[in-house]
């Protein structure tokens, strides 16, 4: 029961991060991309986290957390520098 | 489980080649080497996913910190310090 | 009693991989950047959270850290998202035509 919950779960994921992989892909202007990357970056921390329950290790959580305050270190200079250039 | 990891793997690279392909030959309106410079981010971004699904959370850890966080807000950093450069020299 | 907890998790980690799905494809189907700013990070907020809640019921031991990702997601992806929508006003990246009201460019007493 609960792992059908779980292949539901991996495939309704990987299906946003399809659509976003679409939008990076696509994007016509800067400002799009970089709101791609934000979704792409947030739709693969839920994919980390299946990731570590899939193998049944705890050790990858601290790899998420990495990642969630990276992303955003990197969507805040993208920013900055469309905004003003630092 | 296992034929999970299997498609989770192959979007992964397919996600990579992507936005390689986005880093080498991004069109935009105007920015193009903020677009290429974001795409090459991403593929580290995707390159540490890939590290953790071989079981490496040690290598995956660097490289989402170097390749992802470092060299992304480094580039940005050294565009815009030419940038100023270019419009006070000439 | 575990068994209904797993169950609970499951669903919640189900709803959460919905929302994602919507936001998703909200970031395809918009027709403007501050619509896509829209969809992409407040709909995939709330999924990252619900799944992060489903996780946790799922592995009760992993609650500390799950709820650490948690509150990381939940401080900075609106912080990013605003300065996202600022960047992008300020670089006059071109809106929707149905877009009848901009009240940043009304503060800042520049023309729209």
């Amino acid at each position: 029961m609960v792992e059908t919950l779980i292949v539901i779960a991996a495939t309704l994921t990987g299906a946003a991060f399809l659509l976003a992989l679409w939008r990076f892909l696509k994007g016509p202007s800067a400002a799009d991309r970089v709101v791609a990357f934000d979704g792409l970056t947030i739709v693969s921390i839920t994919m980390i986290i299946l990731i570590a329950f899939v193998e049944g290790r705890g050790i990858y959580l601290d790899v998420a957390l990495v990642y969630a305050l990276l992303s955003f270190l990197g969507v805040i200079a993208v920013a900055r520098y469309l905004e003003r250039g630092f | 489980m296992n034929i999970l990891m299997t498609a989770m793997t192959g979007l992964l690279c397919l996600a990579m080649l992507g936005s390689a392909w986005v880093a080498v030959t991004g069109k935009g309106s105007g920015q193009r080497v903020s677009i290429a410079i974001l795409a090459s981010g991403l593929v580290s971004l995707f390159a540490s996913v890939l590290f953790l699904i071989l079981a490496a959370p040690d290598v995956a850890m660097t490289e989402a910190a170097i390749g992802s966080g470092l060299t992304t807000f480094l580039f940005f950093f050294v565009l815009s310090r030419v940038r100023a450069g270019r419009q006070d020299g000439s | 009693m575990d068994s209904l907890l797993n169950l609970l998790g499951g669903l919640l980690l189900v709803a959460g991989a919905s929302f994602l799905f919507l936001g998703g494809l909200g970031l395809v189907r918009m027709p403007d950047v501050f619509n896509r700013i829209q969809a992409g990070t407040k709909a995939t907020t709330l999924g990252t959270l619900l799944g992060l809640a489903g996780f946790a019921c799922l592995r009760p031991e992993w609650g500390l850290k799950l709820l650490l990702i948690g509150l990381v997601t939940l401080f900075t992806n609106p912080i990013s998202s605003q300065v996202l929508a600022r960047a992008a006003h300020r670089t006059r990246v071109e809106m929707t035509l149905n877009t009848t009201v901009d009240r940043l460019a009304e503060d800042t007493g520049e023309e729209a």
